[in-house]
């Protein structure tokens, strides 16, 4: 099953690569990985998606908590969360088809952010199935490129993750 | 791993401030100001670091220089940098205290790492400084660089890259406290070469926090409370402690429980000496070597208390086979992350082993007091079984007059040592040996690579061992093919006077491959014969030490005690051994603890 984990840890180089290392030295899956500072500085907060049985669930989180330098961690599907993700979508939008490309956009409530001949960039955040849906409902021929940033994710409500 | 030291209530400078006056940071020195090289000196005497094992090099010169200006602690001179984090690693190990090492950058780092994996694996405290290129080469594959942080950052518990003569001081105080607390391991301390030369003024910071870092230390008292009440009520209890309960100083409160519940008891190999092995409830060690006993009594006990030990493939064997009956199981630990992961566990109780079993002797003695109830639960009719089983196997080997058993000179090491030993083992059948047959009644004095399964641990340990008693009689246990992977020691052994004696089981082969190949490989002895062997007698003498070869059955014991004898010297004995002895019993990969191998003629039927 699919999981979101958030965690805080000190904002110290080589942070990543702890992380990172964890995951690929015992063989645990990551979907996305996204970090960065906090409003403390001193504190970076990381999102990772991963996937594993509730027995693999249970030692990523018990494995990261016994990194030194991992303040907190938190399962956001232990509770509500909302997750969200950011794409940047190049598509083709020449003439006649650059109406119907402004009307997609719009339907995903996307944002085109450049505007060029023959091209649109397209902005467009929220949970990965849904960049994923807007992906699908486009034309294959049509996407000249896309880059998303994982999901970021924070609980509902009073879920707090803070020191 | 720039490391501010914020959280170490000294020195709060951000890391941009560091980085932008790091020019400068020595130039503005005062007349109180001392180089990084003294403040790792100061550093460690603070620590009351005793031994220092390590090995000059480029980038630790100016720490060498600081060394010999002092004599706060005794740096030994290895002959390979392997061998001197091994070295602390057996010091640690003997005495429960951090363990040092100093190793260059480069192939000195680089080296080391074997040692580091080696005490990883099996929580061992260690600290390890190693030179690094000065701080403006970094990155641009200067010689002898190599980027240690990244490299050691898997078999390490935390490593630092100190940028700042100013973080150095609360760096090694965070290193030191890390290594020993919580599940201990070895921390890397890399330190570049400008850094040492670089001046500040010296402080040792008295305390550490860390916000991100603070182990556990009581256990939860209701899930205790939930212990006492599963053991009291076992049919079939067995009690299992590991290498935790030797790291962890819990062994009395362990013997102290055992005795007033007379439950029985097995030690993991890590583990061996956490419970008096002369003693009645004492069934020897489990796992792929252990006892026919022991090894049914895991299996098929109904309450199973885990002490320190992680329930490991060499342990349990299969796990879905060890779950095939099904039993209740109780483990201390002080690391969560070893509960639930091989096995799932029905009572964890995390905190550290001395705490919790001091616990649990507290609140057994108040039931006793509240109830008036006995503590003693019945369990005559599982004693009888274990004592059938006993029968069975009973550690038995077949004896020869004309050549030499291995497990005979064990039995009789143990009898020429008093069973008092300090007893080191490289990796191999003699380490298995070593372990069935040598019956240790005390913590701390059996010293072997459990975890990583290192060849040419066991000069290195028992030079650790000595260092750390010197007075003690401390015996290498080793195989023609292990001793060779640390041979140049017998040079630093020399070098410091250290009456070590090496008990090399000679068999010509690398036994345990031998082994597996006869079981699983149609005795196709592909590699395992060692050949061109040096005259070890020789070779000993060479350095200056006595040499003796054993070839007789009837020699062993005569010979053991002229060795023993010879209180201040280092003596190699090469027994020249029954080459095709197996260890038995022997529990193949991947099958259950209880389907064991008890025989040469069994191994066919298995």
């Amino acid at each position: 099953m699919k999981h979101i984990v958030s965690l805080l840890m000190e904002n110290e180089a080589g942070g990543l690569s702890r992380v990172a290392g964890l995951f690929s030295a015992r063989g645990y899956n990551i979907e996305s990985l996204t970090v960065a500072a906090t409003e403390d500085p001193t504190m970076s907060r990381m999102t990772i998606v991963t996937s594993g049985s509730d027995e693999v669930i249970e030692q990523i989180i018990k494995q990261l908590n016994k990194l030194i330098d991992v303040i907190k961690v938190l399962d956001l599907n232990d509770g509500k969360y909302i997750e969200r993700e950011l794409m940047l979508v190049k598509v083709k939008a020449t003439t006649p088809h650059r109406e119907e490309m402004k009307r997609m956009c719009d339907i995903f409530r996307g944002r085109i952010i450049d505007v060029a001949d023959g091209s649109f960039t397209i902005e467009l955040t929220g949970s990965g199935t849904k960049l994923d849906a807007f992906i699908e409902s486009l034309d294959k021929t049509a996407i000249l490129e896309t880059v998303r940033t994982g999901a970021s994710g924070i609980g509902r409500g009073d879920r707090v993750l803070k020191i | 791993m720039a490391t501010p030291a914020k959280n170490a209530k000294v020195n709060p400078v951000s890391a941009q401030t560091q980085s932008e006056s790091l020019g400068d940071s020595h130039k503005k020195s005062t007349s109180h100001d001392i180089s990084g090289a003294e403040i790792v000196i100061r550093c460690l005497n603070a620590e009351k670091v005793k031994f220092v094992f390590g090995y000059p090099g480029g980038a630790v010169l100016h720490i060498y220089d600081e060394i010999f200006k002092q004599n706060g602690f005794k740096h030994i001179l290895v002959r390979h940098e392997q061998a001197a984090v091994h070295a602390a690693d057996a010091f640690s190990r003997a005495t429960g205290e951090v363990g040092v090492a100093l190793v260059t950058s480069g192939p000195g780092a680089t080296n080391a790492v074997t040692g580091i994996a080696t005490a990883y694996m099996d929580s061992i405290p260690l600290v390890v400084i190693s030179g690094q290129v000065p701080v403006p080469a970094i990155g641009l594959d200067a010689f002898q660089e190599v980027d240690m942080v990244g490299i050691t950052r898997p078999c390490v518990k935390h490593n630092f890259l100190v940028k700042d003569v100013r973080d150095i001081a609360a760096t090694i105080k965070k290193a030191f406290y890390i290594a020993s607390t919580g599940r201990p391991g070895p921390v890397v301390v890399d330190i570049p070469k400008d850094i040492t030369a670089h001046k500040t003024s010296f402080h040792y910071p008295e305390t550490v926090e860390m916000r991100s870092y603070n182990p556990v230390l009581k256990g939860h008292t209701g899930q205790i409370k939930k212990a006492i009440k599963l053991l009291l009520e076992a049919k079939r209890p067995m009690i299992y402690t590991g290498g935790g309960l030797v790291l962890g100083d819990g062994s009395p409160e362990l013997v102290k429980l055992a005795r007033t519940l007379n439950y029985p008891v097995t030690n993991t190999l890590m583990g061996l000496g956490g419970y008096p092995a002369t003693d009645q409830q004492f069934v020897g060690m489990l796992g792929m070597h252990g006892t026919y006993e022991a090894n049914m009594a895991m299996q098929n006990c109904d309450v199973l208390i885990a002490v320190g030990a992680r329930f490991d493939d060499r342990v349990i064997g299969n796990p879905k086979h060890f779950l095939s009956q099904k039993r209740t199981i109780i483990h201390i630990d002080v690391d969560p992350s070893s509960i639930s992961k091989r096995v799932k566990v029905d009572v964890p109780i995390v905190g550290h082993v001395q705490s919790v079993l001091a616990e649990m002797n507290a609140l057994l003695a108040t039931e006793v007091n509240q109830t008036g109830k006995s503590t003693k639960n019945d369990i005559s009719d599982w004693w009888a079984q274990i004592n059938e089983w006993r029968k069975v196997h009973g550690g038995r080997y077949e004896m020869s007059d004309t050549v030499i058993k291995p497990q005979y000179v064990i039995e009789k090491l143990w009898e020429v040592t008093r069973g008092d030993a300090y007893v080191t083992s490289d990796v191999g059948q003699h380490q298995m040996w070593a372990a069935q047959y040598y019956k240790f009644d005390k913590p701390r004095r059996w010293i072997n690579s459990g975890g990583l399964g290192t060849m040419g641990v066991g000069l290195p340990y028992a030079m650790g061992c000595q260092f750390a008693d010197k007075n003690a009689q401390v015996a290498c246990v080793t195989g023609e093919g292990s001793i060779q992977m640390n041979i140049q020691e017998l040079s630093t052994c020399a070098q410091y006077g250290l009456p070590i004696k090496v008990i090399l089981l000679n068999n010509r082969y690398l036994g345990m491959v031998r082994q597996w190949q006869e079981f699983f490989y149609e005795n196709r002895y592909s590699e395992s014969y060692m050949d061109s062997l040096p005259d070890f007698v020789k070779l000993a003498e060479s350095y200056g030490h006595v040499g003796m070869q054993i070839t007789k059955p009837g020699d062993v014991e005569g010979a053991l005690k002229e060795a023993f004898a010879k209180k201040d010297k280092f003596v190699f004995m090469d027994f020249i051994t029954e080459q095709s002895e197996n260890v038995f019993p022997m529990v193949e990969n991947g099958r259950g603890i209880s389907e064991m191998i008890l025989s040469d003629e069994k191994k066919g039927a298995k």
